[in-house]
């Protein structure tokens, strides 16, 4: 079984909530070692994206995370709208047309979505970012395809890889964006992007198995 | 061919601090359009991905932009900008350090230089590549004393550079062991010569005299020329 426009805009719709629900800890996390507007500038991007989905529906999931991208880079205003941004852009590429994603259009999503994060940002495994959640998570649903997984299952698995990914960056010394500046004093914290692209997947799972 | 002198966009996530690299770079080279883009649209602290787009359309003079910025976020939106422009080849996003990197890439925008020219400036690229030793065929050479009271900085440097702008030849200026070129703010900023310093400037190509009789008048009437 699939998921069409409307699963997508359900999933999407949810990560906003959770987004909306972390605003605070999110905060917290990029202030010990950002700019402390993390929580903040996702939560503005993501109701922004659902005041637009409430305006009008796009008719495919490609048109869905496309419109999330553009409203994320036009009104997130930190590093996550150009990350992310960039993210869901190449999602939706490798979507095409396709009327619903399939476990196998899904893994090859969350593929392009991590090399568009990292065309963007430059960032490799280990640089303390949001790379660090997204690198397992692909790896993990690439292997629960393989694996003959079904699209919650493939989620969930990616979702717990983001989580352990998003958790392998607390010993970490920051290597990029604002956290770099702190060398040394950057190990010890939770990367604020890793913990969003965790939040993210985590709420996309959630959707698909309560779906299910 | 461009119509205008490339054109600068200074992004940045703070507004007054885009408005403070314009204002600065713009005292320098008053033809050349630059545009401050920082901020976030309710005055906050960010990148406003609209404001960037908006600022590299109206800048734009035909000869294309280069767009500076102050922090990674903000090179990335400026990158984002940049691809989604109709036209992508017409901007370039320069690494550099902000306010140096605005100021050269002012003069050599002001100076004529195309779209790489000025990219080039932004970063501090240039290199001092010439590299020809004294005396050689072709080549003129004049030694002079820096007696005005702030020596090789900012402003003369940027005299110095729009008093040779448009003249064909390879322009040099040594100090001691270093060596700058004389089209580059950044490097003559680097030779860090003070008032009291000599200089040896050194030209080749078929307007080297023009060039080095230029820098000469300059520098001997402290650079009011």
């Amino acid at each position: 079984m699939g998921c069409e426009t409307d699963g997508v805009v359900a999933a999407l719709r949810a990560a906003a909530d959770v987004v909306v629900a972390h605003r605070d800890e999110l905060v917290e996390l990029d202030r010990v070692i950002g700019d402390g507007d993390h929580g903040e500038n996702l939560r503005r991007g993501f109701r922004n994206f659902v005041a637009a989905v409430d305006r009008s529906t796009p008719e495919t999931p490609a048109a869905v995370f496309k419109l999330l991208a553009t409203t994320l880079i036009s009104t997130v205003g930190g590093a996550a709208g150009p990350l992310y941004g960039t993210g869901f852009l190449r999602a939706a590429a490798t979507i095409g047309d396709a009327a619903e994603l399939t476990p196998e259009t899904t893994v090859a999503a969350l593929r392009g979505a991590l090399q568009g994060v990292v065309a963007r940002g430059k960032a490799e495994p280990g640089d303390k970012t949001m790379v660090d959640a997204l690198t397992p998570a692909v790896a993990a649903a690439e292997a629960a395809l393989e694996a003959g997984a079904d699209l919650p299952e493939l989620l969930t698995a990616a979702a717990d890889a983001a989580e352990q990914g998003a958790e392998s960056t607390i010993p970490l010394v920051a290597r990029k964006g604002r956290a770099s500046y702190l060398g040394q004093r950057s190990v010890g914290h939770l990367d604020p992007g890793a913990r969003s692209t965790a939040l993210l997947l985590r709420a996309f799972a959630d959707v698909a198995v309560k779906g299910s | 061919m461009p119509a205008g002198p490339v054109a600068l966009v200074v992004v940045s996530h703070s507004a007054r601090l885009a408005e403070g690299v314009a204002e600065l770079a713009a005292q320098m080279a008053p033809d050349v359009p630059i545009k401050p883009a920082g901020g976030l649209p309710d005055g906050g602290i960010g990148t406003d991905y609209g404001a960037v787009l908006a600022a590299c359309e109206q800048a734009d003079a035909g000869a294309g932009v280069v767009l500076l910025y102050d922090l990674g976020s903000a090179r990335m939106t400026a990158e984002l900008v940049v691809e989604s422009l109709a036209e992508p080849d017409r901007a370039v996003v320069a690494d550099g350090p902000l306010v140096e990197g605005a100021v050269a890439a002012a003069v050599a925008a002001a100076g004529g230089a195309d779209l790489a020219a000025v990219v080039a400036a932004a970063s501090g690229a240039e290199p001092g590549s010439v590299a020809a030793p004294a005396g050689a065929d072709g080549e003129h050479t004049v030694e002079l004393e820096l007696t005005n009271d702030v020596g090789l900085h900012a402003r003369p440097a940027a005299v110095l550079v729009r008093t040779i702008a448009g003249l064909d030849a390879e322009v040099s200026v040594r100090h001691g062991e270093q060596q700058a070129d004389a089209r580059s703010v950044l490097a003559l900023l680097g030779l860090a010569a003070a008032k009291g310093d000599r200089l040896v400037v050194s030209a080749r190509g078929p307007d080297a005299a023009t060039a080095v009789d230029r820098i000469s008048a300059l520098i001997r009437t402290d650079f009011h020329g």
